[in-house]
């Protein structure tokens, strides 16, 4: 590898293989998860959920619990929260995602302030909020491995009549799809992705690799095969090359301060959906021309 | 009652306390084509939708002799896909989804799938808009395409919600054509609700008329007539047919209002 593109002992680096395996799998898995998001135009659930995922790792940190633990189950209790208030119609679920979202924030405030009380917890806030990927233990890995080949797997099994429901929830229920189930699956299917996705990122970006790449990815493909392995990809490179950045920003300067990963994954995401962007308007001058 | 298809039997529906449907009665054939006509707000909607069991009777029942509706042969065209021009589905893979939508599961779709999928295309004419995104597609372009997702799975009974509405006059009269032919080729009864008799009457075997709640069901000739309206609306109706066009006429003479066309105030 090219010392001018990777800083020397990246490659040897146990921290760094943990953080690109996880960073990548989690990227991989909010993509797809990501792609139905947009499509249902539920993006401002998913920020919420990422709220919520805030105040489970807030807690979980004053606890003394697993990170991902917080993050997970934070999450999937605001998804079971907005379905408990209604999900189904789209006002009623801007309802259900608001007054979620205000809880949550709230609690999250309280939990955090508690933490910071807390001398021992110094790092707690900083990992919540903007996730530690150098930090992620091999036994967190295993965990983050085996929810998102589920999450793979429920989402594989659902995704036709998901997909049904979502473009003509009418026509899918008269062919016999139960699309208030699917809708309900498919949101704690977003809330443990939204929870693992924290780890990489931390709460308050998590929402990031969810929306991000399928956003970039829906002005690339043509078809949904096509739209979801541009997703795929696109959310995995800025993983990979996100923890990469990260690593090499370490020599940059004098003061030796690497940049935070979770910033380097959002600069990139950001970049590529600039990049997509600008590439779509050069076509379109270019055909107008 | 052989021949019927789906038949509809004294059926009341209320949506929030409001009487919607009232003593509901009517039958479809096979192989009919049948126009569910009403005003805006009449009901039309709310009746489709508790044909394919997506809303309730309060009172009443809707037969299904053949068991269509359990062996899900009843095709159906809502009146709202959510459409963006973002959405990547490409309209072979959105027709596929009328066949094998509802189903669970990893499965790869068979040759024969795209096989009946080309067929249709090519039956509603759109064979051409195969790799196409839908988002992409116009008014009438995606009529064609909702119409080949809901014929797709070879139903008995074609219902449609208004998918004449927002077309301009060249496109409501093609696809009216395109319904009819393929209607005689599929062999599929259809009940299409519009707001406006008159670009249906040259294709209309039976007309079920909604007004106030109530139905009235028929050949056109015996159903859109003053005698027949007038109960069904409750006061005074006329029928007016000008240069082969038929408007019904409601309210005094100073100031009517013509149901098939809500914006024409006739003074």
């Amino acid at each position: 590898m090219p010392h001018w593109l990777v800083e020397p002992g990246l490659w040897s680096n146990a921290a760094v293989h943990t953080g690109v395996t996880v960073g990548v799998v989690v990227a991989v898995v909010s993509a797809w998860v990501g792609l139905f998001t947009v499509l249902r135009s539920q993006s401002f659930a998913g920020h919420a959920l990422a709220d919520v995922a805030t105040a489970g790792g807030a807690g979980a940190g004053l606890f003394g619990w697993s990170p991902l633990a917080g993050f997970v189950s934070g999450a999937v209790l605001g998804a079971g929260a907005m379905e408990a208030i209604g999900v189904e119609r789209v006002r009623q679920r801007d309802v259900a995602t608001g007054v979620v979202l205000g809880a949550a924030t709230g609690l999250s405030a309280l939990f955090l302030y508690l933490v910071s009380l807390n001398s021992t917890n110094s790092g707690t806030t900083q990992l919540v909020l903007f996730g530690s990927l150098f930090l992620v233990s091999s036994t967190t890995l295993w965990i983050v491995l085996g929810v998102s080949v589920v999450l793979s797997l429920v989402l594989a099994v659902i995704g036709r009549p998901l997909l049904f429901a979502s473009v003509s929830p009418d026509a899918a229920r008269a062919r016999g799809v139960a699309v208030s189930r699917v809708a309900v699956l498919f949101t704690l299917v977003m809330a443990v992705t939204v929870g693992l996705s924290a780890i990489v990122l931390g709460s308050v970006l998590s929402t990031a690799l969810l929306i991000g790449p399928p956003a970039s990815a829906l002005r690339l493909g043509r078809g949904l095969a096509q739209t979801a392995f541009a997703s795929v990809a696109l959310g995995a490179a800025a993983a990979a090359l996100g923890v990469v950045v990260s690593y090499d920003s370490f020599y940059w300067w004098p003061s030796h301060r690497a940049l935070p990963v979770s910033f380097c994954v959002v600069a990139l995401i950001i970049l590529e959906l600039a990049l997509v962007n600008l590439w779509r308007w050069h076509g379109a001058r270019r055909e107008a021309a | 009652m052989n021949d019927t298809v789906v038949e509809v039997r004294g059926v009341d529906v209320e949506l929030a306390g409001h009487r919607v449907l009232s003593d509901v009665n009517f039958h479809i054939e096979a192989g009919e084509f049948a126009g569910l006509i009403g005003s805006n707000g009449a009901g039309k909607t709310t009746l489709l939708r508790l044909m394919l069991g997506l809303v309730d009777a309060t009172r009443g029942e809707v037969l299904w002799p053949g068991d269509a509706r359990e062996q899900r042969r009843v095709g159906y065209v809502p009146q709202k896909v959510n459409l963006d021009v973002d959405v990547p589905l490409r309209v072979c893979d959105f027709v596929a989804l009328g066949l094998d939508g509802h189903r669970y599961g990893l499965r790869r779709r068979t040759r024969a799938t795209w096989q009946r999928v080309d067929e249709v295309l090519d039956a509603v004419e759109a064979l051409d808009l195969g790799s196409r995104r839908i988002g992409a597609l116009s008014g009438g372009e995606l009529q064609r395409v909702l119409l080949a997702h809901a014929l797709v799975s070879r139903p008995e009974l074609l219902l449609l919600d208004e998918p004449l509405a927002n077309l301009d006059p060249g496109a409501t009269q093609d696809i009216v054509d395109l319904l009819s032919r393929v209607h005689r080729r599929e062999r599929v009864a259809v009940l299409l609700s519009a707001h406006d008799i008159n670009s249906l009457i040259g294709v209309m075997d039976r007309v079920v008329y909604i007004a106030n709640a109530h139905v009235a069901s028929g050949p056109t000739d015996e159903v859109v007539r003053p005698d027949v309206l007038s109960a069904l609306y409750g006061h005074h109706v006329d029928v007016v047919r000008v240069h082969g066009r038929v408007l019904v006429v409601t309210g005094d003479v100073s100031a009517v209002a013509v149901p098939e066309h809500p914006d024409l105030v006739v003074e």
